[in-house]
């Protein structure tokens, strides 16, 4: 599986005995995007913390470029090429939203003022530029929602993941996002792993989809077949977002 | 030798479990606003002494004993506590902590310092017929005020514990410290709720400074020592919970006497600290609290 | 020539000269002031310079210590303490006083943050450390037990040994003061300072985005504890006495606290603001409690002042003032 940016081979992880995920294996190559769907509490977030480190996987590795990540800080996974976004959003909120990228942006730039630099071009490409001075508190969701993409970008990573970026945004606003990404990772290379439930955007830019349900990935393919898989179906029954 | 120390011992248990419960229940109103409202009451101690200092003046210029003015000082306390929480605290409930930290100690500050306007800066007590008297339990004599503050305590505490679990305000206190957005989700009457639960634990931090006053002398400047045990007490207990602060407070209470038994009196907090600090490390749920909330 | 201009940054050219013009007025103030005045400034720059040492913990950091008293306690005993009994001057005492008070921060703030105590379990653990430490000197002969640490009064001035009268004092404070204010200036500005105020805001977040949250925390108690500790040590030399119930009482903490949250957390200004507004309320008190005769007067119109700040200013004096002077300190 070299070659592979990330690959997530057999981890699992149980909280109080209960298995939130187990033995998921799946690899992202570089310069793609992939999705990872399946429906509330299936374990997409736990797999995601574990790959960001919020906690280490109970078995199985991460690893990234061939590296194994698993069981590193978030910090040091930050340092290793992978930028994420919280599902429940998590600015700074007492600092204005420059100083939010600013954050992110010192981690590749020692100094204040070219990370701020590097910050405020981010921001220009996500539509936030005029509202560099706000507050980040004052920002409403789907602006809130950017701010989480733009400072995970400052932190110029290798992989980024998505945790449901698109949620709570209208549909113009979603073809907008969907636009930003999919540029971003044609002109860039950049490898993205998202975890959505808007399916108008995980078809528009996911080129592979992992479903996962009770913490087991069910499926793996091309939306085309994913959509046609009869464990997806099952489990989708009566959810009408797949359509 | 050895059977006269462990006399002395036991001696010491005994008066530390009866103090011990006079502790509880003054720990126990800092635990319950904790518990419902997330706010550390800075201000405990020195309701306190206000406690003590209000029975001090009932049996100094009335000749009422502190027993007997109990009871309308824990109403006074009731409603204080109450009008406290609907007039200043309310707004402070989701600031940031150093905001309540200011706000409470403003108040602290105040209460101790009326105090210490009114009655002066001498160590007042009351002097009592009880005091002199005492129980013998086979070879162990316990002072009769003492037995009699730790008695009232319970009998407090069971009433509380009636009050939590058979009428309906109690019980939706009690839903709220369990599941502090539960309860906004059900829809209670926060700020009633809130105001109550204030309310309660000012009521017992009061009772129990009239209890107190009959076993030891009140100063304005043991309030902030009284603070730092009630601290002690329900971080030990489990912040929050109720039956925590009433077995912590047993637990200093002897801790306290045997370690004045066996070290230098003067060295008995050390030990007090040590324990909050390896509890807080260690358990921060608390000794008796349940773990993982 | 670099390191100044991020210093002086984008500041508005009026702020500086306003700071400049107040600098010097501060530096010939001695030769202005009667006694009373001058030891009127020496405790507003003792307060605005603890306060600033407290504020790189709280309000840069967002770690609510109430436990200060600890620091500035060490150090004042070690400092006197090697004096006392050695005759080692305070300027070299200072590195062993800093050496120890920093240690003990970063003992205090590595279990306080190894084990994630947060808000008010972790202001609890530093009350216990300093409560635990003023017991322990209660009982430890060489600090002089609970009978205290005297130094002997000497009014001849001396720099090498920090003897001497208020105006000695008084210029070491303000040295003390401006470079706590050039550093913090400077703190703010640097990568770790953003680093700071991002895990003040959201730890969770800022590790996501690489802060190394842990070591950011421990360079914010340790540098918090040194300065404390320098303060402590002035104090034990002005003071010429050191008892273990006052110099590591709650009451010393909740001193220190004060300034910067009147004033306005995590500001330049509010420490030396609050400085300000909480001694010259603490002296007009005084005042008028000599008048009226009353035990406690004092302390109830300054507990009233606060109540009345809290609820009508809770983000502090400063904010509001920069406010309606039309100056914002740039809230990063």
């Amino acid at each position: 599986m070299s070659g592979a940016r990330l690959d997530l081979e057999g981890i699992g992880k149980s909280f109080r005995g209960l298995r939130a995920v187990h033995d998921v294996s799946f690899t992202v190559p570089a310069g793609a995007v992939h999705a990872l769907i399946g429906p509330n509490g299936a374990g997409k977030t736990t797999i995601f913390n574990m790959i960001a480190g919020v906690f280490a996987p109970d078995a199985g590795a991460v690893r990234l470029d061939g590296e194994t990540i698993s069981g590193l800080r978030p910090d040091r996974i930050c340092d290793a090429g992978v930028g994420r976004t919280f599902q429940l959003v998590k600015p700074f909120r007492g600092l204005s939203v420059l100083e939010n990228v600013t954050v992110g942006a010192l981690h590749r730039h020692r100094h204040l003022g070219q990370a701020r630099d590097s910050a405020a071009a981010i921001l220009s490409r996500l539509g936030l530029h005029d509202r560099r001075h706000q507050l980040a508190e004052s920002l409403t969701l789907p602006d809130r929602k950017r701010l989480e993409v733009a400072r995970a970008l400052a932190t110029e990573p290798k992989l980024l993941l998505l945790d449901e970026v698109m949620a709570g945004l209208r549909p113009t606003e979603v073809d907008v996002m969907v636009q930003f990404l999919r540029e971003l990772n044609q002109r860039t290379g950049l490898t993205i792993l998202l975890i959505e439930h808007v399916m108008r955007a995980v078809m528009a830019l996911a080129a592979e989809i992992v479903v996962v349900s009770y913490g087991e990935k069910i499926a793996q393919g091309t939306p085309h077949e994913v959509t046609r898989h009869q464990a997806v179906l099952d489990v989708y029954l009566g959810e009408q977002e797949m359509a | 030798m050895t059977a006269d120390f462990f006399l002395s011992l036991a001696q010491a248990i005994a008066k530390g479990l009866l103090t011990g419960m006079v502790y509880g229940l003054m720990a126990l109103g800092l635990s319950v606003v904790f518990g419902v409202m997330r706010i550390v009451n800075f201000a405990h101690g020195e309701m306190m002494v206000v406690g003590m200092y209000l029975a001090w003046m009932g049996f100094e210029y009335l000749q009422v004993s502190p027993m007997l003015s109990l009871p309308l000082i824990a109403i006074l306390f009731f409603a204080a506590g109450y009008a406290l929480q609907r007039g200043l605290i309310s707004p402070f409930i989701n600031r940031p902590e150093h905001q309540q930290f200011l706000l409470l100690l403003a108040i602290a500050i105040l209460l101790v310092n009326a105090c210490l306007a009114i009655a002066g800066p001498d160590l007042r007590g009351v002097q009592m017929e009880a005091q002199f008297e005492s129980y013998e339990l086979g070879p162990l004599v316990l002072d009769a005020v003492r037995l009699h503050a730790a008695l009232t305590a319970i009998a407090i505490a069971g009433l509380l514990w009636l009050f939590f679990t058979r009428t309906r305000t109690g019980k939706s206190i009690r839903a709220a410290a369990d599941n502090h957005t539960g309860a906004l989700v059900v829809g209670l009457d926060v700020r009633r709720l809130y105001a109550f639960t204030f309310g309660v634990g000012a009521a017992c931090v009061g009772a129990a400074g009239a209890l107190m006053i009959t076993i030891i002398p009140v100063s304005p400047f043991l309030a902030v020592e009284y603070t730092l045990l009630a601290f002690v007490i329900v971080i030990v207990g489990g912040l929050g919970s109720m039956t925590g602060a009433l077995a912590g407070g047993l637990l200093i209470g002897v801790s306290e006497a045997v370690a004045g038994l066996l070290l230098q009196p003067s060295l008995k907090s050390m030990f007090s600290f040590g324990l909050l600090i390896l509890v807080l490390l260690l358990r921060p749920q608390g000794l008796f609290g349940k773990a993982g909330s | 020539m670099n390191l100044v201009r991020r210093l002086v940054g984008n500041a508005p050219p009026r702020i500086l000269w306003s700071l400049g013009a107040l600098l010097a007025l501060l530096l010939i103030a001695p030769a202005l002031l009667g006694k009373y005045w001058l030891s009127v400034l020496i405790l507003i720059l003792y307060f605005a310079y603890v306060g600033q040492a407290w504020n790189i913990l709280m309000g840069f950091a967002g770690q609510l210590s109430l436990g200060h008293a600890l620091y500035a306690g060490l150090g004042g005993y070690i400092a006197a303490g090697l004096y006392f009994h050695y005759g080692i001057g305070p300027w070299a005492g200072l590195f062993a006083a800093v050496a120890v008070a920093a240690t003990a921060g970063a003992i205090v703030g590595y279990l306080g943050f190894r084990f994630s105590l947060a808000g008010v379990y972790f202001a609890l653990l530093t009350i216990a450390f300093s409560e635990f430490t003023r017991v322990a000197f209660d009982h430890w002969a060489w600090a002089g037990g609970s009978g205290g640490l005297f130094l002997k009064v000497d009014a001849t001035r001396d720099i090498v040994n920090l003897r001497g009268g208020p105006v000695l004092f008084y210029y070491v404070i303000l040295a003390l003061a401006v470079g706590a204010f050039i550093l913090c200036r400077a703190l703010l500005e640097s990568r770790l300072g953003r680093y700071w105020l991002a895990i003040r805001e959201d730890a969770e977040a800022a590790q996501a985005v690489g802060v190394p949250v842990l070591r950011c925390k421990m360079i914010a108690i340790v540098i918090s504890a040194a300065l404390t500790a320098l303060a402590g040590v002035w104090n034990a030399f002005y003071y010429n006495n050191l008892f273990p119930e006052t110099a590591f009482a709650m009451g010393r903490s909740i001193e220190i606290t004060l300034a910067p949250i009147i004033g306005g957390l995590g500001t330049l200004f509010g420490p030396v603001v609050g400085a300000v507004v909480l001694t010259g309320l603490g002296e007009a008190f005084t005042d008028l409690s000599d008048a009226l005769r009353i035990s406690g007067i004092k302390q109830i119109f300054y507990g009233l002042a606060l109540l009345v700040i809290v609820v009508y200013r809770p983000a502090g004096v400063w904010p509001w003032l920069a406010d309606k002077l039309g100056l914002k300190e740039r809230q990063p």
